[in-house]
């Protein structure tokens, strides 16, 4: 059984004049452990598409499976148990809660799951060990550099065991050094951990990390290559 | 779910972060709070202290004066005739069943002389009765006696404002003063009550038995009239029944048919400061409502600052929901804040107000009294604004959609 399947997927923003046609008709399968890049201009749909399968966002028109689980008719609170439980987040602008500490922000998810303190803590602990990031499990986002904080993110992603992890951009703020690190984490995250990666971007020589290359294009898938 | 001890902490750190604001914020439930607490302390103070002057006048007690002189149509005042007796006071006190103690009195103002100091105040010719009538109690030495009226012995029982100006700090007690030139024995001396309603100081007074007073002091008109009749109901209850029985008793026995006009008047003491008392009840609760008003607008003051708040965290609301943040969880970390808001502010707010009202009482020198209900009723107020002021600021934020959240710049 796919990951992801998606069928015939629609999302229009209804504008006042002119409604704008962001996705038009997408289907797609991902399977368990896959390294999916897609790719896209900017306006392509690539970013709604991430938004939709990261149930951030519902379909206009379409079915969308997420680990056998549909999803397009779910409530609010049932999509958000479902990323809570299914995906993990990977941002460009890393997207931590300021205010918190490392370790604070890595326990959030687990937080909204009523993982008990104690268990959250040392849960936390392990996901920045893995980072590498033990040493700086007290410090605020702002006194990491930016490797770092993509680090912390991705270990928040980890902690509640999510199969998914969508990333969004992951290296669009980040040095080239920098990059390389984070992109060979994530690749050591698919190939030790199983975990199966969807990520965007629009640089090719961070896609040519993945396994599969999607391109979009208007809305519509133009190309799905896979590497052998 | 999230936990309720989380939310909490989530919400401090949140208030922490911007804590000028967040004491602005307070300032307005302080203050409303603090202005309710005060004013119902003001009001509460004003509405004890006529409980207790009704209780130092005498509890249960009617008054019973003589009517007004009526000459060729003119009234004169009250009181002008003197219509009742000594027997009055015994057949009523025999028959009312109602009545527990009566006092009649007759009363002037006369000097006082012990050595070289003088005092003018008034002298209460009168029963042992007074002392129920007026729930008086004796310090030291002894109260008058009935064998002191039936003897006409000269004695006198004094209260503190006499007993300070003409003996400062020694003992009055058996020793003589003169009263209008007469020597009288001080036999006892009467415990502090302060100053009545009418601002009236109770504690500079003189009684002596009723006969003495007749003979030697104020030497009546008529010989066995009285100028007064104090006198004490069983109880509360029986108050008007008294006061009915004293009526029909007096009309009969000054042969009045039931049309005449009573040539006497019983007056309801405790009634009337019953009634100040009502008024003074229903100050309190204009003070407290209009105090209330600026406590609905520190709670305007939360909702504002609230709305605020989840405009510039809307990037950090994206990011809870992101990661499994139910729309529960979401309303209820903001309303936990304004409600942390308002149950802060109105912890410094009783605070306040509790050092308000005692600095105002000592300056004004009314007498205030904070009441624990007054600190409930203003404390939960506090908290009922904090959470109908927040919860709009929390549906708002708990209604976003994460896509959008999480892109806001």
């Amino acid at each position: 059984m796919p990951l992801i399947e998606t069928y015939d997927i629609h999302k229009i923003y209804a504008m006042e004049e002119n409604p704008v046609y962001a996705l038009n008709g997408v289907t797609l399968s991902i399977e368990k452990g896959e390294f999916v890049a897609i790719m896209g201009p900017s306006g392509s749909g690539k970013s709604t598409f991430m938004s939709i399968l990261g149930c951030l966002d519902k379909p206009t028109q379409g079915a969308y499976k997420l680990d056998g689980i549909d999803v397009e008719k779910m409530s609010r609170d049932d999509l958000a148990q479902v990323r809570n439980e299914k995906i993990g987040f990977v941002f460009q602008g890393f997207n931590l809660l300021s205010r918190a500490s490392a370790l604070e922000n890595v326990e959030l998810p687990m937080i909204y799951r009523g993982i008990p303190a104690g268990e959250r803590r040392k849960r936390a602990m392990e996901a920045l060990a893995m980072m590498g990031l033990a040493d700086r499990a007290t410090h605020l986002p702002s006194q990491l550099s930016g490797g770092q904080q993509q680090r912390v993110a991705i270990a928040r992603s980890l902690v509640n065991n999510a199969p998914l992890l969508m990333a969004d951009e992951p290296t669009g703020n980040l040095d080239t050094k920098t990059s390389i690190e984070i992109m060979e984490l994530l690749v050591r995250l698919n190939r030790d951990n199983g975990i199966t990666i969807v990520l965007v971007t629009h640089e090719s020589d961070i896609a040519a990390f993945s396994h599969r290359i999607i391109r979009f294009l208007d809305g519509k898938v133009i190309s799905d290559e896979r590497k052998h | 779910m999230i936990g309720v001890g989380e939310t909490v902490k989530i919400s401090l750190r949140a208030l922490r972060s911007n804590k000028m604001r967040s004491f602005l914020t307070m300032l307005g439930i302080i203050i409303g709070v603090g202005a309710v607490v005060a004013m119902l302390a003001i009001g509460q103070g004003a509405s004890r202290r006529i409980s207790e002057q009704i209780a130092s006048m005498g509890s249960n007690m009617l008054l019973v004066l003589p009517g007004a002189q009526t000459s060729g149509g003119l009234r004169m005042g009250m009181g002008t005739q003197m219509t009742l007796t000594y027997d009055d006071a015994l057949a009523i006190e025999r028959e009312c069943s109602a009545v527990s103690a009566v006092a009649p009195s007759v009363q002037g103002v006369v000097q006082l002389v012990y050595g070289n100091q003088n005092w003018s105040t008034i002298v209460y010719g009168t029963t042992p009765g007074i002392f129920a009538v007026r729930d008086l109690t004796i310090r030291s030495g002894r109260p008058l006696l009935d064998q002191d009226v039936r003897n006409s012995t000269k004695v006198c029982v004094l209260g503190q404002t006499v007993v300070d100006n003409l003996f400062g700090d020694m003992d009055p007690v058996g020793q003589i003063i003169r009263i209008k030139k007469v020597p009288f024995v001080v036999v006892g001396v009467l415990d502090v009550r302060g100053p009545n309603a009418f601002g009236q100081d109770q504690d500079d007074v003189a009684y002596i038995p009723l006969t003495t007073a007749q003979k030697k002091i104020l030497g009546t008109q008529f010989s066995g009239t009285v100028r007064s009749i104090g006198v004490k109901a069983k109880s509360d209850e029986l108050l008007e029944k008294a006061e009915e029985q004293i009526n029909d008793l007096l009309k009969q026995r000054h042969r009045i048919g039931p049309r005449g006009e009573a040539d006497f008047t019983v007056r309801n003491l405790t009634q009337l400061m019953q009634t100040a008392q009502e008024s003074s009840r229903v100050m309190t609760l204009l003070l407290g409502a209009i105090a209330s008003v600026s406590l609905l607008v520190g709670g305007i003051g939360i909702m504002n600052i609230m709305l605020v708040s989840v405009t510039e965290r809307t990037r950090e609301i994206g990011i809870r929901m992101a990661v499994g943040a139910k729309t529960w969880d979401i309303r209820f970390q903001f309303l936990m804040e304004s409600l942390t808001l308002a149950i802060i502010g109105g912890i410094l707010g009783v605070a306040a107000g509790w050092i308000t009202s005692v600095m105002i009482g000592r300056m004004a020198g009314w007498s205030i009294f904070v009441s624990p209900f007054a600190i409930l009723l203003a404390f939960g107020f506090s908290a009922l604004v904090g959470i109908f002021f927040g919860f709009y600021p929390a549906y708002k934020a708990s209604l976003m959609q994460p896509v959008d959240a999480l892109r806001y710049e």
